[in-house]
């Protein structure tokens, strides 16, 4: 039996995690610090720091996500987007851990998984907003042809509107987004994904018919 | 203050290819053909791969060893580093007004004095942060972009830290800059989401006032930082400040007067333009579905046919509903076209990020006023828009691009037949210039507009490949006035600068390219040409990194010496690269000796033919007066009955105009 696209749409616009007034102890204050990508002075935050660290394992799912299209039968439009949003997500992640480095912070590895973060603390692990759970990559990992496709381009909306939720929040905190090159960087996460987002949902609708 | 200043630096490892390195300031060659004399060979291996690089301290400030530099057709006059308050701090786009380069900054602006081009002079410099610091200049006025939450009204550097704070600036920064050495700060002019970049635009029937189109794609502010501000989504709140461009008016006697007059909503209503690439299989398919009768939902600001996966379980729905069996009536398919709209709606309601967002926000905008046009360069679209109501323009066409990630900037060509788009793709902190980034993405799309149609013909890519630690890709550039030819120089970041042909529009063809190695070759720290401009003779650039950089064209097989004099006739007060100026050629000699280097170069005329009107024309410059007259009109009509028998006739006659011209000129 056909799928209705309804559900997914639905699923999706109930899966978007949000997270609010995460914490780090020890705060990052330096106005000195190098800046090797757009030099600034203002200084940096805990949350410029959480979104960055957050950002990175967010933009390493989306890596294994769009990797998976050449050998799960996805169409050629999809392929092609795939391999935009590894190359612009790769280069990201680096820049984002150039970031980090300059600034003598933990830099997490480029892992897909939920971020390792302390409150109060204790370790806690959490998906960033828009993250695919375990059973949501399952989902994609077994499927296959245009039902790939669809399912692709469902969660990698999702995806890409958590990554947008984010830059919101970045926004919205207090001292946040002073930095030149966090301003820079996560400004243009947020004008490149809703360009995006426009461009997978118009793909969604023009699915090839089976 | 310290600077490195160059004289007739040469490239270092372009030498082989070109023996081009001639003084840009020679009287006119009049036997110099532009054919075969000269090399139009690119030099081979690409001398802009594998440059060294230089390297910077840990504060990346101070620049411990100096990069390699490569060239091709373009001289390097001088590179003068930023003054004190503004080294280590990006440089962005750039301005002219009479022999000065305003040059912005993340940290305000410098003024440069470049009347001496291998030695420009700081004139002035304004201490008052803003990103990106977009600069224009218009009469005695002088505009500042500010868009991040940093700049504040009162230019303190220490920026704002508070989420909500009536010290914010975010919009255009307006200076008086009467005494260009002392500007004024007259006003500031706040907009929602702040200015990214503006374009200033004149109104050829408004003599008492200039527009500033803003453009800024940053967040929404709070309503309790600017009154009026709406992040709602437009289908909740009609004053919504997303999807609509700002339009400042600033009454040129009362600048302190400057407002937002308007706010048009140029996104609206925009179905799916047509795609080509890889869109092209799934277009065709669109239509064919659409004229067999398929669903169509309009979704957002752009229509989709629907698949019958989403169409057949809600017509079964449908049929279920009336306890019906079978297939769909009918009447169940007139339910389900009806119910499409709801369903829409229900299923993006409540979720901004739902439904299609289409372009929310233009990056940036070029108008032509000279034909009542502009081209904006608007999330995932190129806008076409009718600007001849200036505090009102119209969207007239649209185009999008399967290749292309984030739309940055127009540039129209002489003629306004063609326009030429750019992307941005990885927002200009990325290496997208690597062997491994395939051509046509960060590049630029070059569109014919015939009866006000845009039409895709090619994309133009510098094809140097450079390495990981640069970023890299299509930026900011100008228009050259070599006249009959679409000439362009402009700047890829790290990638240099590459000037290229796109005369033929399905063809474009780089012709010069000035390169430096990475900024540091072990770790990708930002920098490279942010714009390059031509202006008043020579190519202004704005390198984030390092200075200001000012450059000679130089004459090869590719350009003449007379094409790029005849080019140095067109001058300009001031100039605002996107707010384009129409270029007109004041008669010359150069000028009618630019088209027979042309028509020499394509064999457009006969080789005979050109030979005695190169022999004409300096028997006529060796004479005067009413002997100079009787020749060149003589000249001119003789030319005239040429063109006709001509291979290249348009050209031809217009070798024949630049020579009458020249003769009415004389006394």
């Amino acid at each position: 039996m056909n799928r209705s696209a309804l559900p997914i749409w639905t699923t999706l616009l109930l899966s978007v995690v949000t997270v609010s007034g995460v914490q780090r102890p020890a705060a990052a204050q330096d106005s000195t610090a190098a800046n090797a990508i757009f030099p600034g002075r203002y200084p940096y935050t805990d949350a410029d720091i959480h979104f960055i660290s957050g950002m990175i394992g967010h933009h390493a799912q989306a890596i294994v996500m769009a990797g998976w299209a050449p050998t799960h039968g996805a169409s050629k439009s999809v392929r092609v987007l795939c391999e935009r949003i590894i190359n612009a997500q790769t280069d990201e992640i680096t820049l984002m851990q150039n970031w980090l480095n300059d600034r003598h912070q933990p830099v997490p590895e480029a892992t897909a998984g939920p971020m390792k973060m302390t409150m109060h603390g204790i370790e806690h692990e959490m998906l960033m907003p828009g993250m695919l759970s375990d059973e949501q990559m399952k989902q994609l990992d077994a499927a296959t042809g245009t039902e790939f496709d669809h399912r692709f381009l469902t969660f990698m909306i999702q995806h890409h509107q958590g990554a947008v939720n984010m830059v919101a929040q970045l926004f919205g905190t207090t001292g946040a987004g002073q930095d030149e090159a966090i301003f820079k960087f996560a400004s243009d996460v947020n004008v490149d994904q809703t360009t995006e987002i426009d461009r997978m949902q118009k793909m969604l609708f023009t699915l090839p018919r089976d | 203050m310290k600077s490195y200043r160059y004289l007739f630096v040469v490239g270092v490892l372009a030498l082989a290819a070109c023996a081009t390195y001639t003084s840009s300031t020679g009287a006119p060659t009049p036997t110099a053909g532009g054919g075969g004399a000269m090399s139009t060979a690119a030099p081979k291996p690409d001398p802009r791969v594998g440059l060294r690089g230089g390297r910077v301290d840990s504060t990346g400030k101070v620049f411990l060893a100096r990069a390699a530099e490569a060239s091709w057709n373009l001289t390097l006059l001088s590179n003068t580093p930023a003054s004190e308050k503004f080294v280590g701090v990006t440089n962005s786009d750039l301005a002219f007004t009479g022999n000065y380069a305003i040059q912005g900054n993340y940290n305000g602006y410098q003024v440069w004095d470049i009347s001496t081009p291998s030695r420009p002079t700081l004139k002035a410099f304004n201490l008052c942060p803003a990103s990106q610091s977009d600069v224009s200049v218009y009469k005695n006025l002088l505009f500042v972009s500010s868009e991040s939450n940093s700049g504040r009204l009162d230019c303190g550097t220490q920026g704002v830290r508070d989420t909500v704070s009536k010290d914010r600036l975010r919009g255009i920064r307006i200076f008086d800059a009467t005494d260009i050495s002392h500007p004024t700060y007259v006003t500031s002019v706040q907009t929602c989401r702040g200015s990214h970049t503006h374009t200033v635009v004149t109104d050829p029937k408004d003599n008492a006032n200039v527009y500033v189109y803003v453009s800024g794609s940053a967040g929404v502010r709070s309503p309790t930082e600017l009154p009026g501000c709406s992040n709602t989504a437009l289908d909740k709140d009609p004053n919504s400040a997303h999807f609509r461009i700002e339009v400042i008016k600033v009454p040129l006697a009362h600048p302190e007067q400057a407002a937002i007059v308007s706010s048009p909503r140029i996104f609206s209503d925009l179905a799916a333009p047509p795609t080509h690439g890889e869109a092209a299989d799934e277009l065709a398919e669109m239509a064919a579905a659409r004229k067999a009768g398929a669903f169509v939902a309009v979704f957002g600001t752009q229509e989709f046919v629907l698949p019958p996966q989403f169409v057949n379980p809600m017509l079964d729905s449908i049929v279920k509903a009336r306890k019906g069996t079978g297939a769909p009536t009918k009447a169940d398919s007139a339910a389900f076209r009806a119910y499409l709209p709801t369903l829409v709606h229900i299923m993006t309601g409540g979720n901004a990020g739902g439904k299609p967002s289409g372009p929310d926000q233009c990056h940036d905008i070029t108008v032509y006023p000279a034909i009542g046009l502009a081209g904006g360069a608007c999330g995932g679209y190129g806008l076409l828009l009718d600007i001849r109501d200036v505090a009102h323009p119209v969207r007239i066409a649209a185009v999008a691009d399967s290749n292309f990630s984030y739309w940055h900037s127009a540039t129209f060509n002489n003629d306004g037949t063609k326009i030429l788009f750019s992307d941005e793709w990885g927002g200009g902190g990325a290496p997208k210039c690597r062997a491994t980034d395939k051509m046509e993405w960060g590049a630029d799309a070059i569109f014919s507009l015939v009866d006000r149609k845009l039409t895709f013909k090619s994309y133009y890519k510098m094809p140097a490949a450079q390495t990981k630690f640069e970023n890299c890709v299509a930026h900011n550039g100008s228009l050259i006035p070599i006249p009959g030819r679409d000439v362009m120089a402009q700047a890829w970041y790290q990638g240099g600068i590459s000037v290229f042909d796109w005369t033929d529009a399905a063809h474009p063809k780089e012709i010069a390219f000035f390169d430096r190695g990475p900024i540091d070759s072990t770790h990708m720290a930002a920098g490279g040409s942010w714009s390059a401009y031509w202006y008043n003779g020579v190519i202004v650039s704005s390198e984030i990194a390092r200075g200001l950089d000012v450059f000679a064209l130089t004459p090869s097989g590719l350009i003449s010496q007379n094409e790029i004099d005849a080019a140095k006739t067109v001058r300009f007060d001031q100039l605002n690269v996107q707010d384009q100026p129409r270029f007109v050629w004041p008669a010359s000699f150069a000028l009618a000796r630019a088209y027979l280097d042309q028509l020499e170069r394509s064999n457009g005329l006969a080789s005979g033919k050109i030979a005695t009107a190169r022999t004409a024309l300096a028997g006529a410059e060796r004479t005067s007066g009413q002997a100079r007259h009787d020749a060149l009109s003589q000249l001119a009509t003789r030319l005239r009955k040429n063109a006709d028998g001509a291979a290249d006739k348009p050209k031809a006659h217009m070798l024949a105009t630049a020579v009458g011209d020249l003769a009415k000129g004389q006394p």
